[in-house]
């Protein structure tokens, strides 16, 4: 039996080589044909944008080919042709297009890159406390006096008109004494004193709802030295921010 | 335990001025000097008074400020007081006696109504026991003691034992005006006590029946810590503790007429609170909550009302609320401007002394306990700090009387008798005094001064005598004297 096939085998080889033969004569014959136009090479393009994001935030892939049947990106696999995808790589990437075509094939590159997330985002009310540190003026008074005097009115309106375009912000004012009062005495001309200048305030519009007071004598001077300059410094209604 | 006198109360001070001896003075300021005298008040107190005046007045002109005294018009006894002697011979006596004859000398100096013979004309032989008396050789010079003070003590083991006796030098048949014996642990604190008890006794004894003080206790706010808080000490200064805990600033300590409670005011989350910290419990227990700036609690005499300055109306105003938790505040003064710093007449109950500031610089007040019949007592400068002296006859309190630029404008103490608004310096040594508080038996006066550098307690006489320093470490201010 084995002898048998290998016989048959070795006439169906013969048999094929001549037919193969006298085959590619018979084409050599006719006048060449043009040639079919080669397959053209498939085009590919990548992009991403934005092309660096923050950790955790997404970006968009977007590409084109042509001349491609086989699409793939490396880390998504086969896509269409063109088209676009979000992603969110978690380190950054540079995403590698491959367009295979009947013409060959064609890469394209891409790269995005992530960044550490920002410290704690800062707060959108930052820049609103540094503004209201920059704009409102802190009212100083006379001594043993807690009426606002006139020449603190133009900061007080100023303070008034800040306010009231920062409606959000809510404040404290404090009331300080200069060294030479009693200490029970002060800390209570210290309340009339942050009162006076909320009191203003209101008058000047602001809500009331937004102020508190309180009251520290002279228990927390801005200065220690005992002059007139010194102990000015520690006659006032001092705005603090928030609270 | 018999009750003082009220009728003769013989060691409450009494301010007389006849008004023939005002005068003007030319020395030093050339200022319009009221002549006083405080003496204590007799049966011919009066009388007395007159006669001092006239015979004491010339050599007073010469003088830049008069210079008054709770013994004008009364002989200060003068007592020796013998180191008592050990009546045993345990080793640790030394140390016990030297802190109880320390303590005993101390005490009857302190009381203002002695006058202590000193110790180096005292005799050889101190006795230890009545046996061992030798009349002559103290009542005569230079001794001339009339009372001698002596005693024993002897440690056993873990006890201390003393033995102490007041002798009338004048009455050798019947001399023991007292004789007493205690007994305790072998400790310093217990040694000291035990002179502060029998010092209590002599002084009741001999000084008109009006309890000593030896065993009372002042508060007041340190910044030992580096934090404003309330502490506590013996009278005489000793055995200075932190009482507070609260790492804020605490200020105004006031202690309840039972000695239970302290009374304060402190800067919490929002302001200043008044709070209350129970010395039974060691620990703060509840007070009322107020909006505003609370501050500067009084207790009412019978312990059940706390009078203090709150600004809850949007105004320091006076109000008076339950002292058990703090409920029920009525507000009692309705001015414009600070009023603050509120004392009642611990005699009577039904007036309060307060500071405001409704006509400017503050000024001392007195009204009823509900707010009527106001009376402005200070007519210039600026004052404050009002402290009513226990038998209610008089305010002592802060005053910068020249206050105004170019003026020297020292804080002094002064005294004013609340009926006759008459007031004389007590004072006068520069620097800043403020916060008088008053023994209980009207005879001392504990205040704040810097004169020595740093805010320090000082005491003195209520004629503004023997003034002494009691505290040293960190800044002392605000003292409060217990009321027993």
């Amino acid at each position: 039996m084995k002898q048998g096939s290998k016989k048959w085998i070795m006439v169906v080889f013969a048999l094929s080589a001549i037919m193969t033969l006298g085959a590619c004569k018979k084409k050599v014959a006719p006048p060449p044909p043009p040639p079919p136009p080669p397959p053209a090479a498939p085009t590919a393009s990548l992009s991403v944008n934005p092309n660096t994001i923050q950790k955790g935030q997404s970006t968009t892939l977007t590409w084109e080919t042509s001349n491609a049947t086989d699409v793939n990106i490396d880390g998504i696999g086969a896509v269409k042709p063109s088209g676009s995808q979000q992603v969110t790589p978690e380190d950054s990437t540079t995403y590698h297009l491959m367009a295979k075509g009947a013409g060959g094939s064609q890469e394209a590159t891409a790269r995005v890159t992530v960044t550490a997330p920002p410290p704690p985002t800062p707060q959108p009310t930052a820049s609103e406390q540094e503004l209201f540190a920059q704009n409102v003026k802190d009212i100083y008074f006379d001594y043993d006096k807690y009426d606002v005097r006139a020449d603190q009115s133009a900061a007080l309106q100023a303070d008034a008109q800040f306010l009231a375009q920062h409606q959000n912000i809510t404040f404290v004012i404090e009331g300080h004494c200069d060294e030479r009062g009693s200490t029970e005495y002060n800390l209570a001309l210290g309340d009339n004193r942050a009162n006076a200048v909320k009191n203003a305030l209101v008058q000047a519009g602001v809500n009331a709802s937004r102020i508190k007071t309180i009251s520290y004598g002279k228990e927390k001077p801005f200065c220690s030295e005992s002059n007139e300059q010194c102990w000015q410094q520690n006659r006032r209604g001092h705005f603090v921010y928030g609270q | 335990m018999p009750t003082t006198n009220n009728r003769t109360p013989r060691a409450n001070l009494s301010l007389h001025f006849p008004k023939s001896r005002f005068t003007m003075t030319s020395y030093r300021t050339k200022m319009l000097k009221h002549r006083f005298v405080i003496c204590n008040a007799f049966a011919l107190r009066h009388v007395l008074c007159l006669l001092l005046m006239l015979v004491l007045g010339l050599p007073c002109f010469a003088q830049d400020w008069i210079r008054t005294g709770t013994g004008l018009g009364v002989q200060k006894v003068r007592i020796a007081v013998p180191d008592f002697k050990t009546s045993s011979s345990d080793p640790k006596n030394a140390d016990l006696l030297k802190t109880f004859n320390d303590t005993l000398w101390n005490d009857l100096d302190n009381a203002g109504i002695f006058d202590l013979a000193s110790k180096s004309f005292y005799p050889m032989q101190a006795p230890g026991q009545p046996t061992e008396v030798n009349f002559n050789a103290w009542s005569s010079a230079p001794v001339s003691a009339l009372m001698l003070v002596f005693g024993n003590l002897g440690v056993n083991g873990n006890n201390v034992a003393v033995q102490g006796w007041l002798y009338d030098l004048k009455n050798i048949s019947s001399p023991q005006i007292l004789g007493k014996q205690y007994q305790d642990t072998a400790s310093s604190d217990a040694v000291r006590l035990i002179a502060h008890k029998f010092a209590n006794e002599i002084i009741y004894r001999l000084g008109g029946g009006v309890q000593g003080i030896a065993e009372t206790k002042i508060y007041f706010v340190s910044t030992r810590t580096g934090k404003k808080e309330i502490w506590g000490m013996d009278y005489d200064g000793a055995n200075q503790h932190q009482i507070t805990h609260l790492g804020t600033t605490s200020l105004s300590p006031r202690i309840s007429p039972d000695n239970s409670r302290i009374a304060f005011s402190s800067l919490g989350k929002t302001g200043w609170d008044i709070r209350m910290f129970s010395l039974d419990l060691d620990r703060p227990v509840t007070f009322q909550h107020y909006a505003g700036t609370n501050l500067s609690p009084a207790w009412s005499p019978d312990g059940t009302k706390i009078a203090f300055s709150s600004s809850r109306g949007g105004d320091p105003d006076i109000y008076v609320a339950d002292a058990s938790a703090g409920g029920d505040a009525r507000r009692i003064t309705i001015s414009p401007g600070p009023d603050v710093s509120p004392v009642w007449n611990p005699k009577t109950g039904t007036q309060i002394a307060f500071v405001s500031g409704r006509t400017g610089l503050p000024q001392v007040y007195t009204m009823e306990a509900d707010g009527t019949n106001t009376q402005r007592l200070t007519d210039q400068g600026y004052a404050v700090s009002p402290a009513w002296s226990p038998n209610g006859q008089f305010l002592a309190f802060a005053w910068i009387r020249k206050y105004g630029p170019g003026e020297p404008g020292s804080s002094d103490i002064y005294l004013m008798d609340v009926v006759s608004k008459q007031w004389v310096q007590l004072t006068h040594d520069g620097g800043r005094n403020d916060f008088p508080s008053w023994s209980p038996d009207s005879r001392h006066i504990i205040f704040q001064s810097n004169r020595s550098g740093g805010l320090q307690l000082w005491t003195m006489l209520a004629d503004g005598t023997k003034q002494t320093q009691l505290t040293n470490s960190g800044t002392n201010t605000q003292p409060n004297w217990s009321w027993k």
